[in-house]
């Protein structure tokens, strides 16, 4: 798609800026990254009343353009990058309405960076009953630039706003706030004369911010850091004084333009609502109890349109073997392809469910509140309270998670917790736990609402936590850092979710999780098929040639013989002797080789070990009788003993095997890409991997 | 007096600060010399803590509000 205008959206947090993405650019968006950086870069397209077409980029909530956390620090790169081709024609400055000062102080400093703006005030109506009064017109022509009321929630101004967009003129014409040139006047002017930069405001976020700018090179770098030496620039003492010139800009704009009603301060509801859920005991008391119901829900609501889809599978494998010729094309298709997706596609609702919580637990400013109460406990295990967000994040997918780490400041907090996040069950983990225990947990009830089955799947996410905060205290006792983290965070006021907004979410995440994921597979099931029904040399045709012997055709039923020809051939398939190969390491821990296979496959993502099974099984069991990967399963006898494969110990080892382990090569490469370095993801995989041995031997050696 | 050293439901008024680094990243949040500050809550494990400036609820750690000196 092609976009007549680039317009960048910026604000600080909590005002309103992605409802306002969502508003302006509706299911056309997209997520990716920013060049060069694994910030996610948020794009979507909007119809403009004159018929043009704006791309939207949403970036990063930020207080500043100074930057506290990597996060933030892309927000002055891409308004000010003028080498690659991402700088935006128009900045619509988004502010809450209620809390205008310290809002204004972004403005003025995407002011003074001379790119066309447009305010979008937002919250009006919450200003208003906290008895604010603005005179927008007078406002408006002391900033010289065009402001657009709007209620992004409500959906409240949003044409008035691409209206103002579509008439936005090519020229900035927002005033001057303060006097940039008298911070620095000698290192301003010689810096603009050496970079031909003309903005002075420019050229002094130059000065502060040269060493994490990409698009400058080390030599211009280096000729900045030498202009700083020779004119006595000290970028933090520089920084007070250009903030407190820009609030006393800001207070005589209010002065003249904003009303405020000293009404005696009655206590608002958000700190009603905070008195019990930030209480020292209730609010860990709810918090817990939060985690237990979004688990129990996952299980519950789920259970339907989980069986609605494997029918469905089911009987689109049946109709395909109907209807397609008999012969490999077709069995490709339908025990390869469509088994090995159905048995990950059917976890769409469960993950939709988690996906939902998340966003609703974000939404409504109640992850802040966790981040508050748990910063003590986390610090003391050497994470920080915003650790949490991302362990809680976890539970959706490691990959975006260690991504917001990027609002850590501290290095070290940051390293721990991008270390740990893999820990913490993410969603490719719930099928294969959700399978298992399914297939040796008891559906049943105990004290009327707990479901056994449930409590057993909030037991392996609470393990998760426990384990990635134990991992974190040794973490912090092997690694060296010096510098002090510090916590200062806005607690935003309590929003009932927006529910377009949670459900926009949830749709954009499963589908990424589902193409994504849908890639891998549809390719790992076409390799394993393969490898599953073609064997070195003749090893298949001996298998035939022995089974059709009179000594077995006359004394087995056709249907078992099958069976016996089919495991028999899986057994001397590559799948098969690749799986025989690492049986010897894994027998300690209770794995035949079939779950060997599934173990190998599932070494780049996890998500694929469902779909291996249900390879597997289709593949060794009778194409007449076909039926979900459960019940396959839960039939899978050991041919010595004739026991069922899936013991407890076996699925509880398997469990640990999958908890512990670092199953997922997009983790692996977006540590890499944060850090920066091999060293980090490496040492991951080996801890995890060593661990995740260890306690699988341990529950299996306990449990058999 | 120190930031630090208020009581739950306490009002103050800002007038310096003893770490320079610390003072940017307060001042950008609004806590700026002359504001009011109220102590709103401290986190259940007695750290951090909650106040309110400029009609928001910010929350930082006792040892950061320890660099807030009142009037």
């Amino acid at each position: 798609m092609k976009a007549d205008i680039r317009v960048a959206l910026v604000g600080n947090p909590n005002t309103g800026k992605s409802t306002l993405f969502n508003a302006l650019t509706g299911l056309n968006q997209k997520i990716g990254n920013f060049p060069g950086v694994t910030v996610d870069k948020k794009t979507g397209y909007c119809d403009l009343p004159d018929g043009r077409r704006a791309e939207i980029v949403d970036l990063p909530g930020t207080y500043s353009l100074y930057p506290k956390s990597k996060d933030e620090s892309i927000v002055f790169s891409v308004l000010a990058d003028q080498q690659i081709d991402q700088q935006p024609d128009l900045v619509v400055v988004i502010l809450d309405a209620s809390n205008l000062k310290r809002n204004l102080l972004l403005y003025t400093q995407v002011a003074d960076l001379k790119i066309p703006i447009i305010v979008a005030l937002n919250m009006m109506d919450l200003a208003t009953r906290n008895g604010i009064t603005i005179d927008i017109d007078a406002f408006a022509k002391k900033l010289g630039v065009h402001v657009v009321p709007i209620s992004a929630r409500k959906l409240e101004g949003i044409d008035k706003l691409k209206a103002a967009i579509s008439y936005a003129n090519k020229l900035a014409l927002q005033e001057d706030t303060i006097d940039v040139h008298a911070i620095a006047p000698q290192l301003i002017a010689q810096i603009g004369e050496e970079m031909a930069v003309e903005n002075p405001y420019y050229a002094l976020q130059l000065a502060h911010q040269h060493e994490h700018l990409t698009f400058l090179s080390p030599g211009e770098s280096n000729r900045i850091e030498e202009l700083e030496q020779v004119h006595g620039f000290h970028s933090q003492k520089a920084q007070a004084t250009e903030t407190i010139a820009r609030y006393n800009f800001i207070n005589d704009l209010l002065y003249d333009t904003v009303q405020k009603k000293e009404t005696a301060q009655e206590e608002t509801w958000s700190n009603r609502i905070d008195k019990v859920l930030t209480h020292r005991v209730f609010g860990f008391v709810i918090f817990f109890g939060i985690l237990l119901f979004m688990f129990q829900s996952i299980f519950a609501w789920s259970a339907y349109p989980m069986d609605l889809i494997s029918t469905g599978f089911v009987w689109l494998q049946e109709t395909l073997h109907k209807i397609l010729p008999a012969g490999p094309l077709t069995n490709l298709l339908a025990d390869g392809v469509v088994a090995g997706l159905s048995g990950v596609l059917v976890f769409i609702p469960q993950i939709a469910i988690l996906f939902a919580f998340i966003s609703i637990l974000e939404d409504t400013g109640y992850m802040a509140r966790v981040t508050f109460m748990m910063d003590k406990l986390m610090r003391k295990v050497g994470l920080s309270g915003k650790s949490v967000v991302p362990l809680i994040g976890g539970f959706a997918c490691a990959v975006p998670s260690i991504m917001s780490t990027r609002t850590i400041e501290s290095w070290k907090d940051r390293i721990i917790t991008i270390m740990v996040t893999p820990l913490v069950t993410c969603s490719a983990r719930l099928p294969i736990y959700t399978l298992l225990i399914a297939l040796v947990v008891p559906n049943r009830n105990i004290w009327w609402i707990f479901n056994l089955q449930g409590l057993a799947l909030t037991g392996m996410y609470l393990l998760s936590l426990v384990s990635a905060i134990v991992v974190a205290f040794v973490m912090k006792l092997i690694i060296k850092g010096r510098e002090k983290g510090y916590f200062i965070m806005e607690l935003p006021v309590y929003r009932m979710p927006r529910w377009n907004n949670v459900f926009m979410d949830m749709y954009t995440r499963a589908k990424t999780f589902v193409l994504e994921a849908g890639k891998v597979i549809i390719a790992v099931s076409v390799i394993l098929w393969v490898l599953a029904s073609y064997g070195p040399g003749k090893r298949f045709e001996r298998i035939d040639q022995k089974y059709s012997q009179p000594q077995y055709v006359k004394t087995m039923k056709p249907d078992s013989l099958n069976r016996v020809i089919a495991t028999e051939k899986l057994e001397n398939s590559y799948a098969g002797i690749l799986g025989h190969v690492i049986e010897p390491a894994i027998r300690p821990l209770g794995f035949d080789w079939k779950i060997g296979i599934a173990l190998i496959t599932s070494f780049a993502a996890r998500e694929v070990f469902v779909g291996t099974m249900a390879t597997i099984y289709s593949v060794s069991g009778d194409a007449d009788n076909i039926e979900s990967v459960k019940v396959k399963m839960g039939n899978a006898k050991n041919q010595e003993t004739g026991q069922p494969v899936f013991t407890l110990a076996v699925a509880a080892s398997l469990m640990m095997f999958y908890a512990f382990a670092m199953q997922c090569a997009s983790t692996m490469a977006i540590v890499y890409r944060e850090t920066k370095s091999w060293r980090w993801p490496v040492a991951q995989f080996l801890y995890m991997g060593v661990l995740a041995y260890v306690v699988s031997f341990i529950t299996y050696q306990l449990l058999k | 007096m120190k930031l630090s050293q208020l009581k739950v439901g306490n009002k103050g008024i800002v007038k310096e600060f003893t770490d320079l680094e610390m003072s940017v990243k307060l001042m950008e949040m609004g806590c700026l010399p002359g504001e009011e500050v109220r102590v709103e809550r401290i986190a259940p494990l007695g750290d951090p803590i909650a106040i309110n400036v400029a009609g928001y609820q910010l929350s930082l750690r006792k040892r950061e509000a320890s660099t807030i000196i009142l009037l």
